[in-house]
């Protein structure tokens, strides 16, 4: 009894955390007749999942789909290819290179984008890589990576040194040692770091608006949000459908991290 | 972890001086593909873009860019568009970090209590970080839509929130408020869950009360959290754009034009890539001044 505050602060909180979500979906199922009528309801009179398919025939869904996906998958593969020696040199090395290279990991994170994008705009444009999939996955790989490095070399480092040694005391090389008995070690963590630049990409939306003019190069955001246009109730349900289902990837990957995000990662990330 | 923590550190097997060289190669040859890219595409940039200010560089291809030296610095501080923009940037920033900060709090200390329901709760407060931006912009628009939106028919209102002079930047705080809370609960919560145990039971043979322990306790073990979590809420914040840029594009009347949506516009709709990177700069000036301030103070209270 004595808690019943409690309960009412933390019902008002998931109402309010709720009721944006909620909507979304109530809008995704409706029909276009009761999107028109006035006083909208939280409850659809008569729900439908026509919005969803209609969501495919409009402004080329898969195909932004699929550009998004392409450039995900790019860029993710690319960054933690090019962070993980990076990171292993990181965590297990000391020197003037690794405080730099923390530093900058700071530094990009405070630094306003539109300092990086306008130059970063110019040189694409030189390499003629504007409008196309590589200028952005380029973009995407450069934005990534310093996370990606600090998200790795915190795996490495969680990887005990003295397994290392031991190997190398039963006569395997350094190289040797790192395939057999880092590597499979550091798995969870590539994983997780495969997947953090997975959605950084596919989330993206800045530098694909900046990087994609044309609307057939155009990512899955920008063609979203090409949809809404004037103000019409009509596309309302299509869009709303058209979001939830872009929602998914990174919805998929929050269920997988999401027990590690509460108590482990957080944690140590914190502490440092 | 403890196992490996609490063995002695072994031997050095090799003479140092023999071990540093070889080693200095082999993480410059490890840290070589990572460090063309950032050089190339980060670092580089970045700072051309911090020469660009002094510049009166634009968009055109045939533009001949001359350096202009403090030009662009004299014409922002001029320039009434730049300091509605950094107003509202500010009152943006600073509201919306205080008030999530408040909220996130709240909410941690609800989710570390043994509570019915905690763990829907847990999940409902990291969905928002699950959704891509875009995506959260739009789901906004819906809510505020003045036909089809629900805050008019629960409200019983007739407002059109976005296009409200008065009702716009209000409308975006919420939003921001409710977009940036998982981060700054989950970051929270671990907090809590860190502090020792020993200490409230201290606190209790002492006598003290909730509000006691909450002021005595909680809040002093929590500050370098509460530090370190809202200084990069705040930075975040001053660098929004995507949320923004899709739920009003910065109207009505540049009524939500942050100065992220003001610098985009004047490097990408007008071409001024000089005017914008000088934009860029004063915000960063502007940021650091007041971070630098905050955490000096911070510092100097802890001690």
């Amino acid at each position: 009894m004595r808690k019943i505050p409690q309960y009412a602060a933390l019902l008002a909180y998931m109402v309010f955390l709720a009721f944006p979500l909620v909507w979304l979906l109530s809008t995704a199922l409706k029909t276009p007749q009761e999107m028109a009528g006035l006083d909208p309801t939280w409850i659809p009179a008569d729900p439908t999942l026509a919005n969803f398919s209609d969501a495919f025939g409009e402004q080329d869904l898969i195909g932004a789909g699929l550009r998004s996906l392409i450039v995900a998958l790019a860029s993710s593969a690319l960054t933690v290819a090019v962070a993980l020696p990076a990171s292993y040199a990181l965590a297990r090395y000391q020197g003037v290179l690794k405080r730099v290279a923390l530093g900058w990991v700071l530094v990009s994170q405070v630094f306003p984008f539109i300092l990086i994008i306008i130059p970063l705009f110019m040189v694409l444009r030189q390499l003629d890589l504007v409008n196309t999939l590589l200028g952005l996955i380029v973009v995407h790989v450069t934005f990534t990576l310093p996370f990606a490095l600090w998200m790795l070399q915190g795996y490495v480092r969680s990887v005990p040194r003295e397994l290392e040694e031991a190997a190398s005391v039963d006569g395997a090389t350094r190289l040797r040692a790192i395939i057999s008995v880092v590597a499979p070690l550091l798995a969870p963590g590539v994983v997780a770091t495969l997947l953090f630049s997975f959605i950084s990409s596919w989330n993206e939306f800045l530098f694909a608006l900046v990087v994609l003019k044309d609307p057939d190069v155009m990512t899955l955001p920008l063609t979203l949000v090409r949809f809404t246009g004037p103000e019409g109730v009509s596309r309302l349900g299509p869009l709303a459908a058209a979001s939830l289902m872009a929602t998914i990837p990174s919805l998929i990957f929050f269920a997988i991290i999401q027990r590690r995000l509460r108590s482990g990662l957080m944690a140590g990330a914190v502490k440092g | 972890m403890t196992a490996t923590a609490t063995k002695p550190a072994p031997p050095a097997r090799h003479a140092r001086g023999r071990q540093r060289p070889r080693h200095n190669r082999e993480m410059w040859v490890l840290m070589l593909p990572a460090l063309v890219p950032v050089v190339l595409f980060s670092v580089g940039p970045l700072l051309y873009g911090i020469g660009l200010a002094f510049t009166d560089a634009e968009a055109g291809r045939n533009h001949e860019t001359t350096f202009v030296g403090l030009a662009n610095f004299v014409d922002l501080l001029g320039d009434d568009d730049f300091w509605s923009s950094m107003r509202i940037g500010l009152i943006w920033s600073v509201t919306v970090t205080v008030l999530q900060f408040l909220a996130s709090l709240g909410l941690a200390l609800l989710l570390n209590q043994k509570l019915f329901l905690r763990g829907l709760a847990r999940v409902l407060a990291v969905v928002p970080w699950a959704m891509p931006p875009v995506v959260i912009g739009l789901m906004w628009r819906l809510v505020y839509h003045p036909d089809a939106g629900i805050v008019n028919s629960t409200l019983g209102t007739d407002i059109n929130w976005l296009a409200d002079f008065s009702w716009a930047l209000p409308a975006i705080i919420v939003m921001g408020i409710w977009s940036g809370m998982p981060q700054t609960t989950v970051v929270l919560l671990a907090g809590l869950q860190n502090v020792p145990k020993e200490l409230y039971e201290a606190g209790a043979m002492d006598g003290a009360g909730t509000w006691r322990k909450f002021w005595s306790i909680t809040l002093p073990q929590l500050r370098p959290i509460i530090v370190t979590i809202t200084s990069l809420d705040f930075v975040w914040n001053v660098n929004q754009f995507s949320l923004v840029y899709v739920l009003t594009q910065g109207g009505p009347g540049g009524q939500t034009r942050l100065p992220m949506l003001f610098a985009y516009e004047e490097a990408f709709r007008y071409g001024f890539f000089g005017y914008a990177a000088a934009l860029g700069v004063s915000i960063v000036i502007v940021v650091l001044a007041l971070l630098g301030v905050y955490l000096w103070r911070q510092l100097r209270e802890a001690s």
